[in-house]
């Protein structure tokens, strides 16, 4: 009897026919699935190249009768895109910068030196980690706001610029260098900062790749910061000027479909690249949800 | 003279201890001076904030009320008198968190199951990494755009709409302006966008599922489905665990899908605890309710979390 189940099994197993069809059947279903969570996107493109009379049209033309290529031309004119554009990779630049050299110097003082009130200090950088930001953001705010800082994109740049997930990240990731190599350097005379810029950068690179992508696409498509912080137009960013745009003209909906489209490009274009960076650093940090 | 040297050495070990901690500081400063300022000092201010009173303006007219906040926020006069039934449906509190509560227990297994589900189709599988980036990419789509595609496509005379009338279903509706499809929507649209993040989660889970077990699950007779949910499923306990306690945090911090697609509407059938708070903060200028609304929210999460610190302990302990 077992011996009959387990030959049955066996056959199901090694039968090459039947593997071929199961393994053939997943591919089509994950076609139809990646479908599914491309339609948006593809729809997207489609209404960007109608009239906007065209878009919800019956019976639907998933390839437009004629390409509108001018929707591309006349939302430049009619929305400062150009200014969002300028706005969001200024702040998203100089926030990627700043975390990323703090937090990278601030982990090696957390994994590698031994200092007093190191742990402590350490406890109040995972507890912040807990806390919401949705919770402080007022008092934030209402500290941002005395100190001159409202509707300036200095606001967006000191918000983000010292998270305490950064100084995890790279501290969970220094741990696991051997400190052995910091003795060596050491005894070779080396300063800390001389181990720093030239033992632990050079093997963090995949740390720092993490952390620069998920800062820079973080910053690129936050819209609560910048919807509390800025207001005067021409402080937008590409977020909460598209959403301004969308809100004015609620019925331009082939421009408004270009102008998001263009909106999705940059990190499109950074995820395309970078993608094996974003996924495996999830893989392995696991956080930041 | 011994004595002396010891305490030479003593001193010279002193000061070497102390230039230690200076270099230490040193590396530590430029971050912490940031992070002290303004995200520690704005969490402490937090908590005060909730216990008085400001409308905005001068910072002459904060007033300290006490509990007094809570009480407003709590309607706790007309509570007391028409029962809790009267805060979940007629509070702003209540329904926010009501609100708040179905979207995270609806959002949160969905989210699991879709995942899973594509992490083990994606699992061994040729052409595997093309399909984890499309799956993957509506997570670092920007949230305006994809929001306001979503919300078209949802709208009365949408490409859903139409879909949905073919199959049979008589639907004639914006999705976003009916009372129960709206907070469907935003599921939906949640659920869509989150999938693959967790999808990679899974995946390198099931990387760590060890093969032994595997076989010799099969040589005892189990069939794929049988291994699934034998051996599969109870290795990937722990994940589940940790992908479902982020993620009912961040289901509670809700905020950029509602405020673009529904703005808490129609009526107040989507507000949500995050809404309730912008809106109370900057909208209304009420600071000290809205600090009020933000302590319920951070002792919520606080919950989840030492619930999540109380059970990593027992699953490193099994």
């Amino acid at each position: 009897m077992e011996q009959t189940v387990r030959q049955k099994n066996s056959i199901r197993q090694d039968n090459p026919v039947l593997q071929k069809i199961l393994r053939v059947v997943v591919f089509i279903l994950l076609i139809a699935l990646a479908a599914f969570t491309l339609i948006p996107f593809v729809w997207m493109v489609s209404s960007s190249l109608k009239l906007d009379r065209e878009v919800f049209a019956y019976p639907m033309h998933w390839i437009p009768e004629t390409f509108h290529w001018e929707n591309y031309s006349l939302i430049w004119q009619k929305v400062p895109l150009l200014t969002y554009f300028k706005n969001t990779a200024f702040i998203a630049i100089v926030v990627t910068f700043l975390q990323t050299l703090t937090s990278s110097f601030a982990a090696y003082a957390f994994a590698k030196l031994e200092f007093r009130g190191r742990d402590t200090l350490f406890l109040c950088y995972i507890a912040t980690i807990a806390v919401p930001w949705q919770a402080y953001m007022l008092p934030q705010f209402i500290m941002m706001r005395s100190m001159g800082l409202y509707d300036t994109l200095w606001a967006m740049v000191v918000l983000q610029a010292f998270s305490a997930f950064g100084v995890f990240l790279m501290r969970q990731f220094y741990r696991s260098i051997p400190t052995e190599l910091c003795e060596a350097a050491r005894l070779d005379g080396l300063s800390e900062y001389g181990i720093w810029a030239r033992i632990m950068l050079p093997l963090s690179k995949a740390a720092i790749a993490t952390l620069v992508i998920f800062t820079f696409v973080g910053t690129w498509n936050d819209f609560m910061g910048p919807m509390i912080y800025l207001t005067r137009d021409f402080n937008k960013t590409i977020q909460v000027g598209l959403r301004r745009f969308i809100q004015e003209n609620s019925s331009d909906y082939h421009l408004i479909m270009a102008a998001s489209l263009c909106s999705l490009l940059p990190v499109s274009i950074v995820f395309l690249f970078l993608q094996k960076y974003f996924i495996e650093g999830i893989a392995t940090s696991g956080l930041k949800g | 003279m011994k004595q002396g040297e010891q305490k030479l050495a003593r001193a010279r070990m002193g000061r070497m201890e102390r230039k230690k901690t200076l270099i230490a500081y040193s590396f530590l400063a430029p971050n912490f001076l940031g992070f002290a300022i303004f995200t520690l000092v704005p969490v402490v201010c937090a908590i005060a904030l909730s216990l008085f009173e400001w409308n905005g303006g001068d910072i002459s007219r904060l007033r300290f009320v006490g509990f007094e906040n809570y009480a407003t926020i709590f309607n706790v006069k007309k509570v007391s008198q028409n029962g809790l039934a009267y805060f979940f449906n007629r509070v702003d509190l209540g329904i926010a968190l009501k609100n708040t509560v179905y979207y995270t227990v609806i959002t949160v297994p969905l989210t699991i199951i879709c995942a899973l589900a594509l992490a083990l189709l994606l699992n061994k599988i040729r052409g595997a990494v093309v399909f984890r980036a499309v799956f993957f990419f509506p997570y670092v789509a920007s949230m305006v755009a994809i929001c306001v595609c979503w919300s078209f496509m949802l709208m009365k005379d949408g490409p859903i709409n139409h879909f949905i009338m073919a199959l049979g279903i008589d639907f004639n509706k914006s999705w976003t302006a009916d009372t129960t499809m709206a907070m469907w929507s935003i599921i939906l649209v949640s659920v869509w966008r989150n999938m693959g993040y967790y999808m990679v989660i899974y995946l390198a889970a099931l990387q760590g599922v060890p093969k032994e077990l595997m076989e010799a699950a099969t040589v005892d007779g189990a069939n794929k489905w049988k291994q699934f949910l034998h051996v599969t499923l109870p290795q990937l306990r722990p994940t589940t665990f940790f992908v479902s306690i982020m993620m009912i945090i961040s289901c509670f911090k809700i905020y950029d899908v509602v405020a673009i697609m529904t703005e808490g509407g129609p009526g107040r059938s989507t507000k949500m605890l995050v809404t309730y708070i912008y809106d109370e903060a900057f909208t209304k200028v009420r600071y000290g309710q809205a600090s009020a609304i933000s302590m319920i929210l951070l002792i919520i999460v606080l919950l989840v979390t030492i619930i999540q610190f109380r059970s990593e302990k027992k699953f490193s302990n099994d």
